[in-house]
């Protein structure tokens, strides 16, 4: 069975249609591509499946369950787990905190426990600090635990994103350009974090990206969509071919007509 | 264990207080000493309204009307249990402390309800909609004050008795429950709770996909910050002969505001600080009567201007003091 499936889902904005009529399904242990040029909806179909928007039309079935319309936080602790294209990490916190954010369902201890420092919140406490650093370790941000979140450079605000993410122990983890600002370098090891999330933790990746070597890289499946509508869906190699995606990135070539403006 | 020595650290700070108690009596005039009770209630009110306005980033100008609750409830509570402990346990200095420190904890709990009714439906506003919703619900308040005939009205509770409320309010229990609270309040904003808060105010919507009770969160902490100003409303309800509804007005909610600003918002020993600041600077400033709200508006300003984070920052001073390391050490790539 499928872990998440779109059927139909539309996406209405007053008089702009950003996602119409959008339907797919990622398979348990995917990685899984959304790709389409600027403004073809795809941040927005991320916020209808993690609850930011709720879509007028359509179901989001995630785990065999309609999620559509639920609140971002319990569509969160069901198991979906987010990065933002434009980076919202907690800036003044330390990184170790950022993570820690997300680990709610670790940390059982009421507040009165809290503020009585009982032996249980102590527990759960350290409990939830060792799994920060593990998730840290992972994405290569163990030494900057301590460091003040706002304060890193742009890559590692990205990972750190995905780590804290992790925190949630998602099934479903969905990166919304997590290579933009990268180098190249940064992007390769990105490309194996992401492998390694799916190879060992067992993760479903549905990833938006306009960096082409990355999606091409690491996506077994690509769905393409422009102006809100689904125009492809195939493997990289079947993609990169196809006459409906050429044309939407690189423009409709009319016959009979010569480059000229 | 544990227990035992927690008991162990708190037995030894009570009879620090009273030892400070006693030589603070026979030290300063009773002028001197009202000012210093004065201060140590602001500091509850500054690390209970900072749990609220610096933590959690939710901005509240209305506390004064939870203080009026806390005040009119631990005076109207005490007055019916002393009666019925003076029975049972006769007159004397414990049956005091029992009356006095049960009608607190009345008093906190009316001001946290009070905080739970205006909180959950203000709360779902942000910024400066917030704020005007907090201020309107503090005058509320106090005008339902105003009108309850069974509380005085506008002239205000001073129990049965004609020589009006007991003095229970001393330094002692007014210390005892600085103490209390702000190591309360510091293991709720150093704990999983208190980091959701700060995640809240930081980004609200990454907080809530990361699976965090915005809502839930929010008006618990108002709650708890309001049940704060209650105790603090209590102490200053047993420090006179009784309460107004006046002694609430909006003013008082500016000072609690300015008493954070001062301070640095978010940072508890700010809260501190900024609470003996405004007890001080409000003597001090008293001939100038209602003057005093302009000299504080050109205060706000002027910090503003040149040090917007206010005295701390956001800074704890205690770790301040542990790792000496400068906060900027690493050269932060700024990016956009």
């Amino acid at each position: 069975m499928s872990l998440l499936e779109l059927r139909t889902v539309d996406k209405i904005f007053g008089g702009l249609h950003a996602v119409r009529g959008v339907s797919f399904q990622v398979e348990k242990g995917a990685i899984f591509g959304l790709i389409g040029p600027n403004g073809a909806g795809k941040t927005t179909l991320f916020n209808v499946i993690t609850g930011v928007y709720t879509p007028e039309h359509g179901q989001i079935l995630f785990d065999g369950q309609n999620i559509a319309g639920l609140k971002p936080a319990l569509i969160a602790e069901r198991g979906v787990a987010r990065t933002f294209q434009n980076i919202r990490i907690f800036r003044t916190m330390t990184v170790a905190e950022n993570v820690m954010v997300a680990g709610h369902h670790l940390h059982k201890a009421s507040i009165a426990s809290a503020m009585l420092r009982t032996r249980a919140y102590d527990r759960d406490e350290q409990a939830l600090a060792k799994r920060a650093r593990e998730l840290l370790e992972v994405l290569g941000l163990a030494e900057l635990a301590d460091e003040v979140a706002g304060s890193l450079p742009y890559g590692s605000q990205r990972r750190l994103e995905i780590a804290r993410g992790l925190m949630l122990s998602p099934q479903l983890l969905l990166l919304d350009e997590p290579a933009a600002g990268m180098n190249s370098q940064e992007a390769r090891t990105l490309n194996e974090q992401i492998r390694f999330l799916r190879d060992q933790l067992g993760l479903t990746v549905i990833l938006v990206e306009h960096n082409m070597a990355v999606v091409m890289n690491v996506c077994e499946t690509i769905h393409v969509v422009d102006h809100g509508e689904t125009i492809a869906q195939g493997t990289p190699a079947e993609i990169k071919v196809h006459p409906k995606v050429l044309a939407a990135y690189l423009g409709e070539e009319e016959p009979g007509t010569e480059a000229s403006p | 264990m544990r227990a035992a020595v927690r008991l162990a650290i708190a037995a030894a700070a009570l009879l620090a207080i009273y030892g400070l108690q006693l030589g603070v009596e026979a030290g300063f005039t009773e002028y001197v000493q009202r000012i210093i009770l004065l201060a140590g209630i602001n500091v509850i009110l500054a690390v209970g309204l900072n749990l609220i306005n610096g933590t959690t980033g939710q901005f509240s100008i209305g506390h004064a009307g939870f203080m009026a609750v806390g005040a009119y409830g631990t005076a109207f509570v005490g007055v019916q249990l002393a009666g019925p402990v003076h029975a049972a346990l006769g007159s004397g200095a414990f049956s005091d402390a029992l009356i006095f420190n049960l009608a607190l904890l009345a008093g906190a709990l009316f001001a946290g309800i009070f905080g739970l009714i205006v909180g959950m439906p203000s709360l779902r506003l942000r910024g400066d909609y917030l704020a005007v919703v907090t201020l309107g619900f503090g005058e509320i308040i106090r005008i339902l004050f105003n009108n309850a005939t069974f509380l005085g009205s506008a002239t205000g509770y001073s129990g049965d008795d004609p020589s009006g409320l007991p003095a229970y309010t001393n330094f002692f229990w007014v210390f005892a429950w600085v103490a209390a609270i702000v190591i309360l309040i510091h293991n709720l904003t150093f704990s999983q709770t208190g980091r959701s808060l700060t995640a809240i105010r930081e980004d609200e919507i990454a907080a809530e996909a990361m699976a965090t009770p915005t809502t839930r969160l929010k008006v618990t902490a108002f709650a708890i910050s309001a049940a704060t100003a209650g105790i603090a409303g209590g102490l200053f309800a047993h420090m006179q002969a009784g309460v107004r509804p006046e002694d609430f007005r909006f003013e008082r909610s500016i000072d609690m505001v300015v008493m954070i600003i001062v301070g640095g918002l978010g940072s508890i020993s700010g809260a501190i600080l900024g609470g003996i600041f405004v007890a001080v600077s409000l003597e001090l400033m008293r001939d100038l009567q209602q003057y005093r709200l302009v000299l504080y508006a050109l205060l706000l300003i002027v910090i503003m201007i040149v040090r917007p984070q206010g005295l701390l920052g956001a800074r704890e001073l205690h770790h301040l003091l542990r790792r000496k390391k400068p906060a900027k050490a690493t050269a932060p790539s700024e990016s956009a």
